[in-house]
């Protein structure tokens, strides 16, 4: 089968997110597709394996398997989504931004430790902003304004 | 703003984690791992009813264990449990257990779906998300089959609320990915195309990404997204950078909605409409415009998302190929960014110009950043950005830069990684042979790949370079002198060794005149890496050898020598101790003209499709690399990954359809069956077996003294065309090679290829009696029209046919333009002294020039009725002259030269195909479909055969040809 492209401009959609520290310790795995878990085991070792090795004078985008990785480091922190190949590596760089921006703003100077101890509100901040693998809200005040909300709630 | 301390709500859980962070070791981290699972389970099994919120910390240290990568093995019915709480925090972390660990545990299913369905009806925004959010993330069957009916409904009624609307929209659009049977949108699909004017821009931001899914499956459907969408993205181009406020990113308004439009266009052609187009464009120019701007931050965000944007356009530029002004902006917008200071940016300029590349509009304008790109090559860091320059190096090469591009790639060659290197001797291999105007630049070309990167030069490469040697006289000897000198490197090589045993071994006489390279100076040579080789190589040397005994007589005894010896005559491998005996006693026992016979010189190889082109798709094809991450059901969407040219690479005209013939001198199929090893065993069936096709083939056919020429033809004028000419011709309008004619005293046999709207053509004139032809004499017209419409040479062949032999001639073809008839052979020769006079058509048929294009449904519809004015259309129905069988079938339609397109029509019954037509003048895109009635009684089989294309000649004349086929 050979691809004409056409098909695959279509629509499209992140096939996971990962956050990673240096050492390679999942901080949180957000799944678009169905995969058993080895082969999560395994796309998350490859995935820290690919994007550690690169510097500050490397890309944001490293070819992995049929697919692309877009990431981003903060601090000690690797951001990574994984999409097709014809994606568009610069809105996904800022998805990540945006939602990083989020982060540091809800957790108050996000560190690795919020995201330990609150992995669970992290899941939600995650789905208000990408859904079924696609972006779903991109205002940050919105955003916050749900989360607070919702924080509120008992 | 709020934040939130250290597992605020849950202390248990945050004293949990704080212990599990401070264990030493991975044995003491799974010791209070398991003493906390006997607390929870003992809490769980306990007599006294937990509450809601002891519920929720142990449910929610459960995942926390599980997410350590820990299996857990209980839990799950308090996890559902909890959604049936009417706390917000319970009912999360419920959801979130089921989110996670998914478990097809069907009466589980059955209380989730139940309390899903309570969430949804229960008019609690909060509580709606987080059931809409469970089905986006599980997305199971059962899932769909209860709420794909019922979300549509929540997703357009007017009380919902907004965020409630957005996790509808992309709830949905999960279940429809996962099972678009079950997801109808029918009477709901004009009011979710109307979410694109929603005054709610997150509303839209979702909604856009169902309606571009739905979209590419229905285009026809939704079209009407194209001028909503058109206007939307009017309005956000053009507000200032801070009216959109909530959505202005960085000083940029609503970047990603922007490219989600934008790459909702992608999915449909130019709009039709003059006033949505104007506005379109407009928009594009402004969004090219914006990108000379001077910044209005400094921030990287602010430039990422402004070029977010622009990238998504200038895509949207490359789909539409058809706006000059705008794709020669868009190139040197790229070209601007191939020097900027981000690598980021550097890198995706290289990848996008890659596309500009073979839109004609801008080829040329790619190609002034030639030295840009070179530099790049040589100077980037990131492996990956080096990897896209070679890449557009490869794109922008033609004609007038081959040699500058070739040479720039050998050199980066040297140095490259060697993750990459496989794949650049490929592409150096292809450009060198496919813009080769002298072919010793060729012959060196490939000589320094073998050279710099051996280890990296498959088969595919040196088996070619060997058959354009073979083919081509005007280069051998200068091969030969090459490869003698490159075999002087005391470290060389093998596959240069294999190509010098070659090439010496047919061709070492054209430069054994020079005492410097006399034959026994070129044994020597040849002998002295010998020892080093592999079996394979060593195999190909002993034929080397025994060639070099016909073509040097004074090698002689030198090489029987080497043949006796113990080390060959009795080596282990089977292979080499019979080639070792056998061209010993061949050379010992043979006469010189015996010798001279079945060690002659190799005949010409059939020119075929460039079998390293075919490899170089391969590697880079969808289906080489890892398909893991795809999902079934969404191969087509995910096939990019090979092809970058994307919508263009069907204009493109230098993609040619891979030959199913991989193996360069098709020495795989006649592999012997001794258990030699494949390529030495079959090296050695290739070197004495090369006779024409059928030259042991024209045997007794019968059928029929009737129908040869009339031998009473008196005339030297060429008769008319055999009345079954016709009918001869209609039999390879699906095939390319077998005999085209026969009587009593002739043969002719046919091999063609065709490529492009070039084709060749090899006619095998065998004399089936055993007295000679003379005054054999053949010639090719083409009538009327079609001279102009075809461009037939050939030379004339030799005017005796001894009896028994066969004559080869070679006719070479261009299209120039679309055409109906075909080009006449007539064959005049003196049997017995009675003159034989026939005519016959020539094969060669417009569907020749097709080269097959693949695409999706969507896409194919979208074609299909691009083309639906009445003279672009051909149909007939036919009754069935044949059975419907589906092999058979399917192999005609290949055989016509068309991409057959699987999963395409609706009614799998039906076959629909894709090909564009090469002529000189212009590419004719054409689509065929082709609807059997397969139920019906034998007898009273139809077809309905219908030809839509932008030339109502070929869309009669393809019809016409291929009704006859079935």
């Amino acid at each position: 089968l050979v691809a004409t492209g056409v098909g695959a401009k279509t629509y499209r959609r992140i096939r996971f997110i990962l956050i990673q520290n240096r050492a390679g310790k999942t901080r949180l795995a957000k799944w678009y597709m169905q995969f058993d878990d080895d082969e999560k085991q395994k796309l998350i070792e490859e995935v820290h394996a690919v994007v550690t090795v690169r510097d500050a004078k490397h890309t944001n985008f490293v070819e992995f398997r049929n697919f692309k990785i877009i990431y981003r480091r903060y601090a000690g922190l690797y951001f990574c989504i994984c999409v097709d190949v014809t994606d568009n590596n610069l809105a996904y760089l800022e998805g990540i931004h945006n939602f990083v921006e989020v982060l540091n703003e809800y957790f108050h100077n996000v560190c690795e430790l919020d995201l330990v101890f609150n992995f669970y509100k992290v899941y939600t901040v995650v789905d208000e902003m990408f859904l079924a693998g696609e972006i779903r809200e991109t205002s940050q005040t919105k955003v916050l304004k749900q989360l607070l909300m919702l924080q509120s709630l008992e | 703003m709020p934040a939130v301390s250290k597992g605020d709500g849950m202390r248990g859980l945050a004293v949990f984690i704080s212990d599990i962070r401070n264990c030493k070791s991975k044995e003491a981290e799974i010791k209070r791992i398991n003493k906390e699972l006997a607390n929870i389970r003992s809490k769980f099994k306990g007599d006294k009813a937990l509450d809601g919120y002891s519920k929720k910390k142990y449910v929610c240290k459960l995942l926390f264990i599980f997410l350590l990568g820990h299996d857990i093995d209980f839990g799950h019915m308090e996890a559902v449990n909890l959604l049936s709480s009417n706390k917000y925090t319970e009912k999360q972390i419920g959801y979130l257990f089921i989110s996670v660990l998914v478990n097809s545990n069907s009466e589980l299913i059955r209380l989730i779906n139940n309390a899903i369905k309570n969430d949804l009806s229960s008019r609690n925004p909060t509580f709606m998300c987080l059931a809409l959010h469970c089905i986006a993330n599980v997305g199971s069957r059962e899932m769909a089959e209860a709420f794909a009916g019922e979300i549509p409904r929540i997703l357009v009624a007017g009380d919902t609320m907004d965020s409630v609307k957005q996790s509808a929209a992309l709830c949905l659009l999960r279940l429809y990915k996962a099972s678009p049977d079950l997801v109808l949108m029918g009477e709901w699909t004009s009011r979710v195309v109307h979410l694109l004017n929603d005054q709610h821009m997150g509303v839209v931001t979702a909604a856009i990404s169902l309606i571009t899914c739905l979209s590419s499956k229905n285009p026809d459907e939704f079209k009407t997204c194209v001028s909503l969408a058109v206007s939307r993205l009017s309005r956000i181009v053009s507000s200032a950078s801070t009216d959109l406020q909530d959505y202005t990113y960085y000083f940029v308004p609503a970047p990603w909605l922007s490219c989600k439009l934008l790459r909702l266009l992608q999915c449909y052609p130019p709009p039709e409409d003059g006033a949505v187009k104007g506005r379109l464009v407009e928009c594009l120019e402004t969004i090219l415009n914006k990108a000379q701007e001077p910044p209005k931050s400094k921030k990287v965000q602010h430039s990422n998302a402004k070029n977010a944007i622009l990238f998504e356009a200038i895509s949207l530029i490359i789909h539409y190929d058809s706006e000059p002004n705008l794709l020669v902006r868009a190139c040197n917008q790229l070209g601007q960014f191939l020097q900027h200071r981000e690598t980021n940016l550097r890198y995706l300029a290289l990848e996008s110009m890659c596309t500009l590349a073979s839109s004609e509009f801008s080829h040329e304008a790619v190609k002034t950043h030639i030295e840009t790109v070179i530099n790049a090559l040589k100077t980037e860091r990131d492996v990956s950005v080096r990897q896209r320059a070679a890449d557009l190096l490869y794109a922008m090469c033609d004609r007038s830069n081959a040699k500058q591009i070739v040479a720039e790639m050998l050199s980066y060659l040297e140095t490259a990684d060697y993750s990459i290197r496989e794949e650049m001797v490929l592409k150096v291999a292809i450009l060198a042979e496919k813009y080769a105007v002298d072919y010793s630049w060729y012959v060196d070309t490939i000589l320094n790949l073998i050279r710099i990167a051996g280890d990296y030069v498959s088969e595919e490469v040196w088996y070619r370079v060997i058959q354009i040697v073979i083919n081509r006289d005007d280069v051998q000897g200068y091969a030969a002198k090459t490869v003698f000198e490159a075999l002087q490197a005391p470290a060389c090589h093998e596959n240069m060794v294999k190509v010098g045993g070659y090439i010496l071994g047919e061709f070492g006489n054209l430069i054994a005149g020079d005492p410097r390279s006399s034959p026994l100076v070129q044994f020597n040579l040849l002998h002295s890496k010998f020892h080093l080789c592999s079996v394979p190589t060593r195999a190909l040397l002993l034929s080397a050898y025994i060639k070099f005994i016909n073509l040097f007589p004074e090698t002689k005894a030198t090489i029987q020598e080497v043949l006796r010896s113990d080390s060959q005559i009795r080596n282990s491998d089977v292979e080499l101790q019979q080639r070792a005996v056998e061209y010993l006693k061949l050379s010992s026992i043979a006469s010189t003209d015996v010798l001279a016979t079945v060690l002659e010189e190799m005949p010409p190889f059939p020119e075929r499709e460039s079998s390293i082109l075919a490899k170089l798709k391969k590697k880079k094809g969808p289906g080489a690399v890892s398909v893991e991450l795809e999902d079934g059901k969404e191969r087509g969407e995910l096939n990019g990954g090979g092809d970058r040219g994307g919508d263009a690479a069907i204009a493109a005209s230098n993609a040619s359809t891979p030959s199913p013939s991989a193996d360069l001198l098709g020495l795989r199929s006649t592999a012997p069956a001794s258990g030699a090893t494949p390529s030495a065993g079959s090296l050695l069936v290739d070197v004495f077996s090369e006779a024409g096709p059928s030259a042991t083939s024209a045997g007794v056919n019968d059928d029929g003294f009737l129908s040869s020429a009339p031998p009473t033809v008196a005339s030297e004028d060429p008769a008319p065309p055999l009345p079954e000419s016709d009918e001869l011709l209609n039999k390879f309008v699906c095939k390319n090679n077998g005999v085209l004619f026969e009587n009593q005293l002739l043969q002719i046999g046919i091999k063609s290829e065709y490529r492009q709207n070039l084709g060749r053509m090899y006619l095998f004139y065998g004399n089936k009696t055993s007295v000679q032809f003379v005054s054999f004499n053949t010639t090719v017209s083409c009538p009327g029209e079609l001279q102009s419409q075809l461009n037939v040479q050939t030379k004339t062949v030799e005017p005796l046919v001894e009896g028994g032999a066969q004559v080869q001639q070679v006719i070479n073809i261009e299209c120039l333009t679309d055409f109906i008839d075909a080009p006449l052979l007539n064959i005049k020769f003196r049997y017995g002294g009675a003159l034989q006079n026939i005519s016959l058509k020539l094969p060669v048929t417009i569907n020749k020039f097709f080269q097959p294009t693949e695409m999706a449904a969507a896409d194919f519809f979208q074609r299909w009725k691009q083309l639906s004015q009445p003279q672009q259309e051909a149909q007939k129905i036919f009754k069935a002259s044949h059975g419907m069988d589906t092999e058979v079938l399917k192999a005609k339609l290949l055989g016509l030269g068309t991409a057959l397109l699987e999963n395409v029509d609706p009614n799998p019954e039906n076959y629909v195909c894709a090909g564009v037509i090469q002529t000189k003048a212009q590419q004719v895109g054409c689509l065929l479909r082709l609807e059997p009635n397969a139920q019906a009684q034998p007898g009273e089989q139809m077809y309905r055969l219908t030809l839509r294309s932008s030339k109502d000649t070929v869309s009669q004349r393809v019809c016409d040809l291929l009704a006859e086929q079935f």
